[in-house]
C-alpha cells in the first residue's frame, strides 16, 4: 500500500513538473513567434520610428530579434534548472 | 564534478595558449610582409599552417572507442560545446556569402539572420534537452526508439526514412561546403580548383577519420577562434575608419543615416541617371530583338558581319577589329539560343536600370501588392530557416555530447552567443563596406582605380567577381557601373579597408575554417547514419564495437570522396543549395521530432506518413517552382519562392502525422514510457 502511494506521489510530481515545463515553453515560444512576426509584418509601417540611429524594423531584424532569441534561451535554461532542482528536492524529501 | 572542473580548466589553458600562438603567428607574418615577402607565400603559409594545425588536433584526438567516436565521450563542457556547435553551424555561406547578400539586398537579406538565429530557440526549447536525456548516438536512434513498432519493436522503417532524410539534407549541404573550400583555396594560392578541393578534403579526413566526434569537436573549437578573429578584425578596422568606434555592431547605427543620405544624393545625380538610361535602352533593344525572332537573329548576324567587314576595309584599330570579331564569335548560333541569351541579357539590363533602393527599406517594390509578396516571401523564408535549423542532424547530434541535460540547455545558449558574435557583425559589415564603396569608389577617376578592383576582377576571367565598366564614357566611376558578386565582398574587405595583405590571408583562412568545420560535422552525420543506423541497427546488430567504428571510418572516406566529386562538377551556386537542404530538413524531420516529444499519441504510422508527406510536398514544390530543377515561376503557390518550399512541406508533414496517428492504434507502452522518461528531469 505504502509502495503504491509513493509511486502515485512520484507520478503526480512528474506530471506537475511537466505541466510547468510545458507552460514555460509555451510562453517563451509565444514571445519567439511575436518577435519574428511583428518585426517582419509591420516593418513598413514602423519604418519612421528610430532606435539609436537605426530605423526600428531594420534594427530589430539585424540585431534586436537575435538578442531577444538569446535572452529566451538563457531564461529557459535558468528557469528549467530551478524547476529540475525543485523536482529533485521534492523527491529527496519524500524518500527521507 | 571536480574532474569535470579540472577538465574545463585544462581545456581553457590549451585554447588560451592556442589563441596566443595564433596571434604570434599573425604578427610574425605581418612583419615578414613588411620585409617584402611575396603575397603568394603568405597565402600558402596561411593555408598550410591551418590545415596542418587541424590535422594535428585530429591525430592527437584519435580514438576507436565507440562513445568517444560517436559523441566525444559525453564530457564536452557547455561553453566548448557551444563554440564547437557555432563552428559547425557557421558555414561557408554564412562567412562568405551572407554579408554580400546583405550588401546587395539590404533589408530583405536579413531574413537569413533572423531565421538562422531564431531556429536556436526551437532547438533549445523543443528538441535538444530531450535528445540529451534520451542519451543515444544519432537522430534516427531517437526517432526509431520513439516510433518503434511491430513484433521486434525496432522501428526499422522510421529509422531508414530518418537516415534517408539525414543523408539527402547533409549531402547537399556538404557539397556546398567542399565547393567553397575549392574556391577559397584556388583563389588564394593559385592552385587548380580541383586540387584545392582535394587539399581541403585531406584535412577533413585526417581529422574526422581518426577521431570522429572527439577529434572534430576539438578541431572545431580551434576553428571557431580563427573564424571569429578573421571576421572581426576587418570589420573593426572599417568601423574605426568610418565611425571612430571599434565596436562595429554599435558603430554602424551612426553610419546608416550617412549611407541613406549618400544613397539619396546618388539617386538624384544626373550622371547616374544617364548610366541607368543606357541600360534601359539596351534592355529595349534586347526586347525588340526577342519580339522580332527569328528574323531579328538573321539581321543581327548580318549586321555584325557587315560591321566587321567595314572595320577591316577602313583599317580600323586592331582593338576595334578584335572586339567585332569576338562579338561575331559569341553571337548566338540559332534563333533558339538567341532567345535564351537575349532573355538573360534583358533581365540583367533591366535590373541594372533600376533606381537605387535604400538599404534600410523593407520590401521595396513599385506597388503595394508586389511589396506584400516580398513580405510574405520574407516571412516564409524566415520560417523555413528556423525550422530547418532545428532539424539539421549535424547540429542536433551535438546535443548528445555534453555531460548532462542542464549542460545541453546552457550549451545551446553559448552556441547562439558565439554565432551572434559573427551574425551581429555581418549586417554591420555590409553597411560599412557599402558606405565605403558608395563614398570612396564612386566618383573616382577610371585612371585611379584602387588596385584591389583590378586584382579581384582578374581572379576569375569567365565570370568576373567585380566589374567596373565606363558605360557612359565620362571617365568617372558611377555606382550603376559597378557590379559586385556577393561572394567577393568579405574576401575583399581587408583590401577595401586598406589593411595589409596578411589580413586578407587571415580572412581566407577564416573562410576555409568555416567551410571545413561545417563539412567535418556533416560528413560525420552522414557516415554515422550509415554505419550506426543502417549497418549496426538494421543489418548486423551483433557487430563488435571495433568493427562498428572501422565500418564508420571506411564509410566516411567513401562519402567524402563522393561529395568531393560532386563538388568538382561545380553545381549551382552555394546559397541556393543550402536553402534546399533547410527546407527538406524542416519538412521531413521537424514534425516527427517535436511531436515525438510533445504528443504522446503520435505513433509509428503517423511518423512514417508525416515524414513521407513532408518530404514529398517539399520536393514536389521545388521541382514544380524552381527554374533550376525544371519548373518555373508559373508553378508557384501564393508567389512563394521555391527556396521556402518548407512553408508547405512542414504543415503537410504535421497534418499527416496528426491525422494518421489518430486513426491508427495508439503507440506501444514502451514508446509512451520513453516519452515519460525523456520528460522527467535527471
Amino acid at each position: 500500500m505504502d509502495k503504491s502511494l509513493e509511486r502515485s506521489a512520484l507520478l503526480a510530481r512528474r506530471a506537475a513538473h511537466w505541466r510547468a515545463t510545458r507552460r514555460l515553453t509555451a510562453i517563451l515560444l509565444l514571445v519567439w513567434l511575436l518577435t519574428g512576426f511583428l518585426t517582419v509584418f509591420y516593418a513598413r509601417e514602423l519604418l519612421h520610428l528610430n532606435l539609436f540611429g537605426w530605423p526600428l524594423p531594420f534594427y530589430m531584424a539585424a540585431q534586436g530579434a537575435s538578442l531577444i532569441y538569446l535572452a529566451i534561451i538563457g531564461l529557459y535554461a535558468w528557469r528549467m534548472r530551478r524547476l529540475d532542482q525543485a523536482f529533485r528536492d521534492a523527491i529527496q524529501e519524500q524518500q527521507a | 564534478m571536480t574532474t569535470q572542473r579540472a577538465f574545463f580548466v585544462r581545456l581553457r589553458k590549451y585554447y588560451l595558449l592556442f589563441t596566443g600562438g595564433f596571434a604570434a603567428f599573425l604578427v610574425a607574418l605581418a612583419m615578414l610582409e613588411q620585409e617584402g615577402m611575396p603575397r603568394v607565400w603568405i597565402g600558402y603559409l596561411f593555408m598550410f599552417a591551418t590545415i596542418i594545425l587541424y590535422a594535428t588536433i585530429g591525430v592527437i584526438s584519435r580514438t576507436s572507442n565507440v562513445t568517444e567516436y560517436y559523441v566525444a565521450g559525453r564530457r564536452v563542457p557547455a561553453v566548448f560545446n557551444g563554440m564547437a556547435t557555432a563552428a559547425d553551424w557557421i558555414s561557408a555561406a554564412s562567412f562568405i556569402s551572407l554579408a554580400g547578400g546583405l550588401y546587395l539586398n539590404g533589408f530583405d537579406g536579413l531574413a537569413f539572420i533572423m531565421g538562422w538565429t531564431g531556429g536556436y530557440c526551437l532547438v533549445a526549447l523543443l528538441i535538444a534537452p530531450y535528445l540529451r536525456k534520451f542519451g543515444q548516438y544519432t537522430i534516427p536512434d531517437f526517432l526509431a526508439a520513439r516510433y518503434a513498432s511491430g513484433a521486434d519493436g525496432r522501428g526499422a522503417l522510421v529509422r531508414v526514412l530518418a537516415v534517408g532524410a539525414t543523408i539527402i539534407v547533409s549531402f547537399t549541404y556538404v557539397v556546398a561546403q567542399i565547393y567553397a573550400v575549392g574556391l577559397i583555396a584556388s583563389r588564394f594560392t593559385g592552385v587548380d580548383f580541383s586540387v584545392g578541393i582535394f587539399l581541403g578534403l585531406a584535412s577533413i579526413l585526417v581529422c574526422s577519420f581518426l577521431g570522429g566526434m572527439r577529434a572534430i569537436t576539438w578541431t572545431q573549437v580551434a576553428q571557431y577562434i580563427i573564424i571569429v578573429v578573421a571576421f572581426l578584425i576587418p570589420a573593426m578596422w572599417l568601423s574605426v575608419k568610418h565611425a571612430d568606434n571599434p565596436v562595429p555592431q554599435i558603430a554602424y547605427g551612426k553610419v546608416l543615416p550617412q549611407l541613406s543620405a549618400r544613397e539619396h544624393r546618388l539617386e538624384q545625380d544626373p550622371k547616374e541617371q544617364e548610366v541607368r538610361d543606357i541600360y534601359a535602352q539596351r534592355a529595349r533593344n534586347y526586347q525588340a530583338g526577342i519580339d522580332g525572332l527569328p528574323a531579328s537573329w538573321e539581321q543581327g548576324r548580318q549586321a555584325a558581319q557587315k560591321q566587321l567587314d567595314k572595320l577591316r576595309q577602313r583599317n580600323a584599330s586592331l582593338f576595334d577589329i578584335r572586339n567585332a570579331e569576338r562579338y561575331l564569335l559569341a553571337y548566338p548560333k540559332s534563333p533558339d539560343e538567341a532567345r535564351t541569351l537575349w532573355e538573360n541579357a534583358l533581365a540583367v539590363n533591366l535590373k541594372r536600370a533600376e533606381p537605387i533602393t535604400p538599404h534600410a527599406q523593407p520590401f521595396p517594390a513599385p506597388d503595394r501588392a508586389q511589396s506584400d509578396i516580398k513580405r510574405n516571401n520574407f516571412l516564409a523564408l524566415v520560417f523555413c530557416m528556423m525550422l530547418g535549423t532545428a532539424a539539421l542532424p549535424h547540429i542536433l547530434m551535438r546535443s548528445y555530447t555534453t555531460p548532462s541535460v542542464h549542460e545541453t540547455r546552457v550549451s545551446v545558449f553559448w552556441t547562439l552567443f558565439f554565432i551572434l558574435l559573427i551574425y551581429l557583425t555581418i549586417p554591420a559589415l555590409a553597411v560599412l563596406v557599402k558606405y565605403d564603396i558608395y563614398s570612396a569608389l564612386v566618383g573616382t577617376q577610371y585612371a585611379q582605380l584602387p588596385t584591389w578592383v583590378s586584382y579581384w576582377a582578374n581572379v576569375d576571367k569567365l565570370s568576373p567577381l567585380i566589374s567596373i565598366v565606363d558605360v557612359n564614357r565620362d571617365g568617372i566611376v558611377q555606382l550603376a557601373e559597378i557590379v559586385i558578386d556577393p561572394d567577393v565582398l568579405v574576401l575583399a574587405t581587408p583590401e577595401i579597408a586598406g589593411l595589409p595583405y596578411v589580413i586578407s590571408g587571415l580572412v581566407a583562412a577564416g573562410g576555409l575554417a568555416a567551410a571545413l568545420s561545417t563539412a567535418d560535422g556533416l560528413l560525420l552525420a552522414i557516415s554515422n547514419a550509415l554505419s550506426h543506423d543502417i549497418y549496426y541497427k538494421v543489418v548486423d546488430p551483433t557487430a563488435s564495437t571495433q568493427k562498428r567504428v572501422t565500418i564508420s571510418k571506411l564509410l566516411l572516406l567513401a562519402v567524402a570522396f563522393i561529395a568531393a566529386y560532386a563538388a568538382s562538377q561545380k553545381p549551382a551556386d552555394i546559397l541556393s543549395l543550402v536553402g534546399i537542404a533547410f527546407s527538406l530538413a524542416a519538412s521531413t524531420l521537424f514534425p516527427a521530432l517535436v511531436l515525438g516529444v510533445f504528443w504522446r499519441r503520435a505513433n509509428h504510422y503517423g511518423a512514417v506518413a508525416g515524414m513521407l508527406a513532408g518530404f514529398g510536398v517539399c520536393l514536389y514544390y521545388m521541382l514544380h517552382a524552381s527554374p533550376l530543377l525544371g519548373g518555373g515561376p508559373a508553378g508557384q503557390w501564393f508567389h512563394i519562392a521555391p527556396i521556402a518550399a518548407g512553408i508547405f512541406g512542414v504543415p503537410a508533414g504535421l497534418l499527416a502525422n496528426l491525422i494518421v496517428s489518430c486513426i491508427t492504434p495508439p503507440p506501444a507502452r514502451r514508446c509512451v514510457g520513453l516519452v515519460d522518461y525523456i520528460r522527467t528531469p535527471e
